[in-house]
């Protein structure tokens, strides 16, 4: 039988008899009449697994994978790192991936000390003192923190960087839909969040400030300055990371960050057309538990040895019900142990070490691009792995030159930025070689 | 048996990432960063080699029980088996390799795939339109409502406030309900164990945005009332929001687009077979009626057909209605891969003998323990009942033990204390993939236990024994947090 319904025909007649049924349709008594469906659900016709096979693959060859096929320079929130093949291997391993929430603790320490470990790296790179076990992206876990941090200020605005990712600037706008928050956009003229601007904006009635770093254009904000502006105010300082940049980059909480959230996809977790991805929040000590989602404890079972549990639970949704702290129940467990099992490997060297790499080819990659005739640098100051260029042709015109050289360019802003039209946002992460740099450079230069 | 942490192996210096040397010009990072922005102190990661960190995460999935180790019936989870040929698809590099803003031109297997699984959930679920857009149920319930509230404010109907959720529901309803601003209303559930309909007329009103019903709901139960129950939303002006969690019931017999659903969520992670991943990554689709289709979230997925190229996939942003989105880029694609894949290998007669298998199962699960436990809603059940043990008049014994107790034969306990209206109930559901003698030595066990908690209740109580951990101390847990391993300086 299909469907992998392993009951022979003696079983179901002998089940059937058991409930007291002659069919299957007795067993469905309390639907309607009228209700029920009269003839099959019009689907394609069941495959073999076979068939099936070759069907996925064949559909996956209708793409063409920007990591697999191209030399691609696109980034805005989705990397194209190096995922080692021991994390692939560890997080197929089905005791982790065919377990639900681990709601036993007895029988889910395995789970339940990995996220305790995910959540201590967290802590680690961001320099705060608790994070939760996942959110289910970067952009959702901005909007939660921005959402938490008015109910715990009690004020009703929020203000946000137009450096911060566009997409997740438009789920805050969902979060808040229903909410009396309303959310205000702080101008990013030069690349960077206006700092004038922002300070004359920081009224008493402003819950939050979120701010990304490296913000979207790949540029480094002045942390330790808008951390002590921001502290000024009852505000809370949201900080948006990257998780990678945090190899080399001062943590958000030693420049007076309240919440730092951002994604980890970068590491260990493929980019999979956008998702899954894994959210990650961490706050100060104040704020554990004002915090949404799942959060696991340290704790001793009774005869002393160590143990871990979901802990805290009375923020959460089963318990408190309409009272909770968010909705969330299910996150990205999986895709964090991924980040865990990555940051593992790198360790406390590794992750320094691919840092500098993303930031040296980076660097290279600009410099090279803006030395040509008819590329423009649009924005001063330093960047991490992304930076802005403007080239002499339409960003759409470039692109398709550089696609049909095996090139996956830049990412067009005037599609996010009007203003900034014919930018482009360049990303260059450590799996780009030297030498697919210069044949970028080299093709930038002759496509004018 | 327990293990140590990742921070507590290896030692100073080790890596196991083997980085490739820099091949461009390398200035110093020092001269690049700005020096406010400098990191001063390394974050405290492991320093284990590439055995050790192997070792360490096989261990620790040794401690884990998963779908693959034994039987999980966890009510209101469907954890039933997850098809290894789904997990092969969906780590093709055709799939996993796929940067979000590459050309669609690059990306037509994937687009074609998510313009075909909406169809085919529409189709199952009786919807005209689906977004794929949310992560997990609980981020379907959130998009579902602010649908509905868009579709509200669009009619100048501000002042519904309340949404209705019956006292049966998952504390995910009335929790969404929050996060969009409204009011919770709670429904009584009458004798039978569905809504009961005078207190539901009572409340439904000018003021009523929409009910949230699960059906079948939370004790497994089918509400027959339900095309009263929706027609009496409806009439109050207010829209029928349906928490899709338990489909695996329906499936191929009815929809709930055909009870009178406006809105519904499904859980790909439950129905759809694809695995849990220990709390996730899952997938939470919205469908909703034609009239709601102007406040999805932007993009979807159309076709345009041509004579010379044929049919070509692409992102439709346009939207002036929608509500926005709920998420980057366009949901879990990775997990939709896996659900796609399981809807072709089933089809709709598949799909229809998964659901009705997971029905026949929980039916005579439900027979073969209603001599020694109380069955608090004694009717033919969907694909999950409740419990609320025991019929001896133990008291001593409490579902945590019971749950505990499990452990010990080697089962997952089934979803306890849940729904609340059931006191000390116990949710089982067995799923279609299990077989009758699974089932029956489940059944056993449960009897077996039963028995112990009368003759020997300390076994009961102080269970697990078998287990890596005894029972933990959660209060302690809760009182003092302990949330991140620090090195000791
Ligand atoms: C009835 C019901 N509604 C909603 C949810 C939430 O789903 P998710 O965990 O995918 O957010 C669950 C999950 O357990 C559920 O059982």
């Amino acid at each position: 039988m299909a469907g992998f319904v392993p009951h022979t025909d003696a079983d179901r007649a002998a089940m059937l008899k058991a409930v007291g049924a002659d069919r299957m349709d007795d067993l469905f008594r309390d639907v309607p009449g009228d209700m029920l469906l009269q003839q099959p659900l019009d689907l394609p016709a069941p495959l073999s697994e076979m068939e099936l096979a070759t069907h996925m693959r064949l559909l996956a060859a209708q793409n063409k994978p920007a990591a697999e096929e191209y030399s691609c320079f696109l980034g805005a929130g989705t990397y194209d790192h190096y995922v080692p093949s021991v994390v692939q291997h560890l997080v197929q391993r089905s005791e982790f991936y065919t377990a639900y929430t681990p709601y036993q603790p007895e029988i889910s320490q395995g789970t339940l000390q990995a996220v305790f470990e995910f959540q201590s790296m967290i802590c680690e790179l961001t320099g705060m003192e608790a994070a939760n076990a996942s959110m289910y992206d970067g952009a959702t876990a901005t909007a939660e923190g921005a959402v938490m941090a008015c109910r715990v200020t009690g004020k009703n605005k929020i203000l946000v960087s137009a450096a911060l990712h566009p997409e997740y600037r438009q789920v805050l706008n969902t979060y808040t839909a229903g909410l009396s928050v309303t959310v205000e956009e702080i101008p990013a003229p030069q690349g960077r969040t206006a700092l004038e601007t922002l300070e004359r904006n920081l009224g008493p009635d402003v819950g939050c400030v979120v701010v990304q770093n490296p913000n979207f254009f790949g540029i480094i904000e002045d942390g330790p300055i808008l951390g002590e502006v921001v502290n000024q105010s009852k505000a809370l300082f949201l900080v948006c990371a990257d998780p990678v940049s945090l190899g080399l980059l001062k943590p958000p909480g030693e420049y007076g960050a309240d919440i730092v959230t951002g994604d980890a996809q970068a590491m260990g977790n493929s980019m999979f057309y956008g998702g899954p991805h894994v959210g990650f929040f961490a706050v100060t000590g104040r704020y554990v538990r004002k915090m949404p989602g799942r959060v696991v404890g340290r704790t001793t079972d009774g005869e002393g040895k160590r143990g871990f549990v979901l802990t805290l639970q009375a923020r959460e949704q089963h318990i408190r019900r309409e009272k909770a702290t968010s909705n969330i129940c299910s996150n990205q467990a999986l895709c964090a142990l991924a980040a865990t099992i990555h940051l593992s490997y790198l360790g406390k060297n590794g992750l320094k070490k691919l840092a500098e790499l993303c930031l040296a080819k980076a660097r290279y990659a600009y410099q090279q691009l803006v030395r040509l005739d008819g590329v423009e640098p649009v924005f001063e100051g330093s960047f991490f792995k992304e930076f802005v260029i403007k080239p002499r042709l339409s960003p759409a015109k470039v692109n398709s030159y550089l696609l049909e050289h095996g090139i996956i360019g830049g990412l067009d802003l005037g599609r996010f930025y009007p203003e900034l039209s014919g930018g482009m946002l360049f990303c260059v992460t450590e799996t780009r070689s030297r030498q697919e740099i210069d044949c970028l450079v080299g093709r930038m230069g002759v496509c004018k | 048996m327990t293990k140590p942490l990742i921070f507590e192996l290896g030692s100073p210096g080790r890596t196991a990432a083997g980085l490739p040397e820099p091949d461009v010009p390398v200035t110093k990072p020092e001269e690049l960063l700005p020096f406010g922005m400098r990191r001063e102190r390394q974050a405290e990661l492991p320093e284990v080699s590439e055995v050790d960190l192997v070792r360490h995460y096989t261990r620790l999935s040794s401690l884990n029980y998963g779908v693959d180790t034994g039987f999980y019936p966890l009510g209101s989870c469907t954890m039933k088996y997850n098809p290894k040929v789904n997990e092969a698809a969906a780590s093709l590099p055709g799939f996993t390799g796929l940067h979000p803003y590459q050309p669609e031109e690059l990306s037509q297997g994937a687009l074609k795939l998510m313009y075909r699984l909406e169809r085919y959930l529409g189709e199952i679920a009786g919807m005209d339109r689906f977004t794929l857009q949310p992560a997990a149920g609980a981020h379907g319930e959130l998009t579902g409502l602010l649908i509905i509230r868009a579709y509200h404010v669009q009619n100048g109907e501000t002042q519904r406030n309340k949404v209705l959720v019956p006292d049966s529901a998952h504390g995910t309803n009335p929790a969404t309900a929050a996060m969009c601003g409204y009011e919770t209303v709670q429904v009584k559930s009458n004798s039978r164990g569905g809504v009961d309909l005078d207190d539901l007329w009572r409340l439904a009103g000018a003021d009523t945005a929409a009910i949230m019903l699960t059906n079948p709901n939370t004790l497994g139960i089918f509400d027959e009332n339900i095309k009263q129950i929706t027609d009496i939303v409806h009439e109050a002006g207010g829209l029928a929001y349906c928490d899709g969690a338990n489909t695996n019931a329906i499936m191929g017999k009815v929809r709930p687009g055909d009870m009178g659903f406006d809105v519904v969520h499904l859980n790909l992670h439950k129905t759809f077979a694809t695995p849990h991943g220990g709390g996730g990554p899952g997938s939470g689709p919205v469908g909703v009626k034609d009239f709601l289709t102007p406040f999805l979230p932007r993009p979807l997925v159309e076709c345009r057909v041509d004579e010379e190229a044929g049919k070509t996939y692409y992102l439709d942003h346009r939207g002036g209605q929608s509500i926005g989105r709920v998420k980057a880029f366009y949901g879990n694609f990775g997990v939709m891969v896996k659900a796609y894949a399981y809807i072709r290998m089933l089809g709709a007669a598949g799909l229809t003998e998964a659901s009705e298998h997971a029905v026949l199962n929980a039916n005579y699960l439900k027979e073969k323990l209603r001599e020694t436990y109380v069955l608090p809603y004694d009717r033919t059940c969907m694909h999950e009942f409740v419990l609320s043990p025991l019929k001896s008049g133990e008291r001593k014994v409490r579902t945590l033990d019971l749950a505990k107790r499990l452990m010990d034969y080697g089962y997952h306990p089934p979803t306890i204390y849940f729904p609340l209206i059931v006191e000390e109930a116990l949710m089982i559901e067995p799923t279609e993939t299990e077989s009758k003698e699974t089932l029956d030595g489940f059944a056993a066990a449960l009897r077996q236990i039963a028995r112990e908690a009368l003759e020997q209740p300390e076994t009961v109580t102080g269970a697990p024994h078998r287990t890596p951990v005894k029972r933990l101390d959660e209060v302690t847990a809760a009182r003092k947090p302990v949330l991140r391993y620090q090195r000791q300086s």
